[in-house]
């Protein structure tokens, strides 16, 4: 057997945690062999220009398999997530069947392996069937290595059920992530509600509906003190109660959506559901709350909610339409063009802190260093592209983005010490 | 002008010049054989996905008095039933040969999404909350002609009442009354007005008897039984008290003022007064001048500029 060929990542700036500096990266295998200046290795790829970090990690995506293959496969969804520069992937359980037992899980898993373009993690579900009742054995699936559990697409209803589900999953060692949305004042809701809205004529979903669980579900993290991620947080006000609630010292942790950094409500004046997501786009006030909480702490992590649509979907009236819009493969490029953010600061938010949240720091989110695993991607902050939904790995359509300009791209993608995007381009 | 799909897709000096077109179709109307060859070899989609009597018949009159060939879809008997999407009705019936499209959907914005698969003209009658538009068209032209100042409302006060929030009807109405320099007052509990009224450029008030003694039009809304139960947000017994027109009520409108509706009429819930003893109530008379103004958006559309005085000019 000959011995694995070495890879050189060539002329780039390493962004760690303690330093960012300029220096050759060699990985030898599935680890970093080397970092330092003017190394040799037998595959070079250039990195003028570019940052070489940890591979991203998505706490939030959704890879549609079982159930929805139409839309978007682990293989495909794999394949937009390498482009996007992600190493890891979190993926969500609204699976059908929902991933809240060990066979779906372990599909997940395996189809993950098998596409082999970045690790996918599945996640499990809050309640039997994501339906708010019945709790998921949660020790259960952290023997199969879940360790993010989230009724995703619903938040949990009910006052006690959340309290039981927080108290099993601090016995468990798991985190839970809540979708925070009371469904009574969302009902048929359509986008946010205030004045756009209310010229449209579609039904609003209030600000207030997130706020007040996010504020019930501080309540009980102070109660049970179990650990609870916030998920997709959209408004002003929840901005604020986190920030109050870390400050307080609660085991809190919050992710917000390159989308609700970047575009606003005013887009469903175009009718498109396309602009239709959960939750709904807000205001310039809603936008400016999130980056002050990205750029204060009060924001762990930049999740995508990657949520692929078949087209003929898309093509229904507003009401009827699914909510979600593809994040992968733009999500680097639409918070660096949204967001004045150093080259360390993107890290923490889309690998570090990511990693940590997902219990995937063995592997994922660490430092460029001697003896680290080789997840790395090789990105820079300059190129200025246009998105075209033609061009996007994933199997659906949905970007909200398509015909924009957007700055910063992802050149290369390392798996496992692998090449799996070379030049932006996939390489299997 | 290409489509109609909301008022705001109109200027006030294009509202004034449809209006201007509407009289020459009411003309029209008023002969003997009210029918004239301006639309021949024109083919009109009325495609009505929301059940609709009035706004149906009225368009599909309208078109046959121009000489367009109609074409009536309605989802309860139709392909819809067996899972069509929106896309592939539209898709199918471009491809039979459609001018224009009348198009009634019980969500908000599909009229708009039409327009994206194909090339025809599209009418928007009625899209959930968000805009019935020859509703508004009509409404200008009954409240104008009745008041003699054909370009402006400036110094009229019209209150709308009833249930704000769901209305199509009064969404439009506000667009094109207050352009038009009508001073408009929604009357209606809190829990039926928008979350916003952000921009409508008008006043609230919280029961008719605020108004109803000097206001030059009383424009009454539906209320909807369904709506009331579903959503529980006042009692009908309330409702009544503070928001129905009463004979007692309708003996205090001016004699100047005009009393309408959109239809159907509610009667016994937000009409307690038999409106034909109404002397000021225009509600049959905008039935009427419906005809003339859906006439007026179709010739507009697929007539061109044609002078309507030569076309319009002999009968069919």
């Amino acid at each position: 057997m000959s011995a694995a060929k070495s890879i050189v990542i060539r002329g780039a700036t390493v962004v760690n945690p303690d330093a960012v500096f300029q220096a050759d990266v060699r990985v030898v295998g599935a680890v970093i062999d080397a970092v330092g200046d003017a190394l040799e290795g037998d595959i070079v790829l250039d990195g003028n220009g570019c940052y070489v970090s940890s591979g991203f990690v998505d706490l939030h995506t959704h890879l549609r398999e079982p159930g929805k293959e139409e839309a978007e496969t682990i293989e495909s969804g794999s394949r937009a997530a390498a482009l996007g520069g992600y190493t890891a992937v979190v993926a969500m359980p609204n699976t059908d069947p929902a991933q809240d037992n060990v066979a779906t899980v372990r599909f997940v898993r395996e189809q993950g392996v098998k596409a082999n373009l970045c690790e996918v993690m599945p996640s499990g579900c809050i309640t039997v069937g994501r339906l708010g009742a019945e709790l998921v054995s949660y020790a259960g699936l952290a023997d199969e290595g879940v360790t993010l559990f989230t009724d995703d697409g619903n938040g949990v209803q009910d006052e006690d059920t959340m309290k039981r589900a927080l108290v099993s999953a601090r016995l468990a060692n798991v985190t839970l992530a809540q979708h925070c949305e009371v469904s009574s004042m969302t009902n048929g809701a359509v986008m946010h509600e205030g004045a756009c809205c209310s010229s449209l004529g579609v039904p609003g979903w209030p600000s207030l509906a997130e706020e007040q669980m996010v504020q019930r579900d501080i309540a009980l993290v102070r109660t049970t003190g179990a650990k609870m991620h916030f998920l997709h947080l959209s408004t002003q006000g929840s901005v604020q109660l986190v920030r109050d609630a870390k400050a307080e010292g609660l085991p809190i942790t919050a992710e917000v959506t390159p989308h609700h950094l970047s575009l606003l409500d005013e887009l469903l004046t175009s009718f498109d559901p396309i602009f239709k997501v959960n939750p709904p786009l807000r205001t310039v006030a809603d936008i400016a709350a999130l980056k002050a909480g990205v750029l204060d702490g009060t924001i762990d992590a930049i999740a995508t909610d990657h949520a692929p649509h078949a087209g003929h979907t898309k093509e229904q009236p507003l009401d009827e339409a699914p909510p979600g819009m593809l994040g992968l493969e733009t999500a680097l490029a639409v918070v660096n063009t949204a967001m004045e953010l150093d080259a360390r600061k993107i890290v923490e938010l889309m690998s570090w802190n990511p990693a940590r949240i997902a219990g995937l720091d063995a592997r994922h989110g660490r430092a460029i260093a001697v003896g680290e695993p080789a997840n790395i991607c090789v990105w820079n902050t300059a190129d200025v592209w246009e998105v075209s939904r033609e061009s996007l790995a994933s199997k659906s359509k949905n970007t909200p983005y398509h015909g924009m300009n957007v700055r910063g791209r992802v050149r290369h993608t390392l798996f496992n010490g692998q090449i799996v995007v070379n030049e932006g381009k996939v390489t299997r | 002008m290409n489509h109609l799909l909301s008022t705001r897709d109109l200027s006030v000096d294009e509202i004034v010049q449809l209006l201007e077109l509407a009289d020459h179709m009411a003309e029209i109307n008023s002969r003997a054989v009210p029918k004239v060859p301006a639309l021949r070899g024109k083919t009109i989609a009325s495609v009505f996905f929301e059940d609709s009597t009035r706004t149906r018949l009225s368009f599909e009159t309208a078109a046959k008095r121009l000489s367009a060939e109609v074409m009536t879809f309605s989802a309860s008997t139709s392909s819809v039933n067996k899972g069509e999407s929106l896309r592939d009705t539209i898709e199918t019936l471009t491809a039979m040969g459609v001018h224009a499209f009348v198009v009634r959907h019980k969500s908000s914005g599909v009229p708009k999404q039409v327009t994206q698969w194909t090339n025809a003209a599209v009418v928007n009658a009625g899209d959930g909350w968000h805009q019935h538009p020859t509703q508004a068209m009509l409404d200008a032209y009954t409240i104008t002609r009745n008041f003699g100042d054909k370009e402006s409302m400036a110094g009229r006060t019209i209150a709308i009442v009833g249930d704000i929030k769901h209305s199509r009807v009064a969404r439009s109405n506000v667009d094109v009354f207050t352009r038009m320099g009508a001073t408009v007052v929604l009357v209606a509990p809190d829990a039926l007005l928008p979350s916003s009224i952000e921009g409508w450029n008008v006043t609230t008030a919280s029961s008719i008897d605020e108004v109803v003694g000097h206001v030059d039009v009383l424009y009454m809304l539906r209320m909807q039984r369904e709506r009331m139960d579903e959503s529980l947000v006042i009692s009908m017994k309330e409702y009544t008290d503070l928001y129905a027109l009463t004979q007692d009520r309708a003996a205090r409108l001016a004699p100047h003022a005009l009393l309408m509706h959109p239809g159907p009429i509610n009667r016994g819930v937000e009409m307690q007064v038999d409106p034909s003893e109404v002397p000021g109530s225009r509600i049959l008379q905008q039935v009427a001048n419906g005809i003339s103004v859906r006439m007026a958006v179709l010739f507009s559309l697929l007539g061109g500029e044609i002078s309507p005085a030569i076309t319009l000019g002999g009968d069919a």
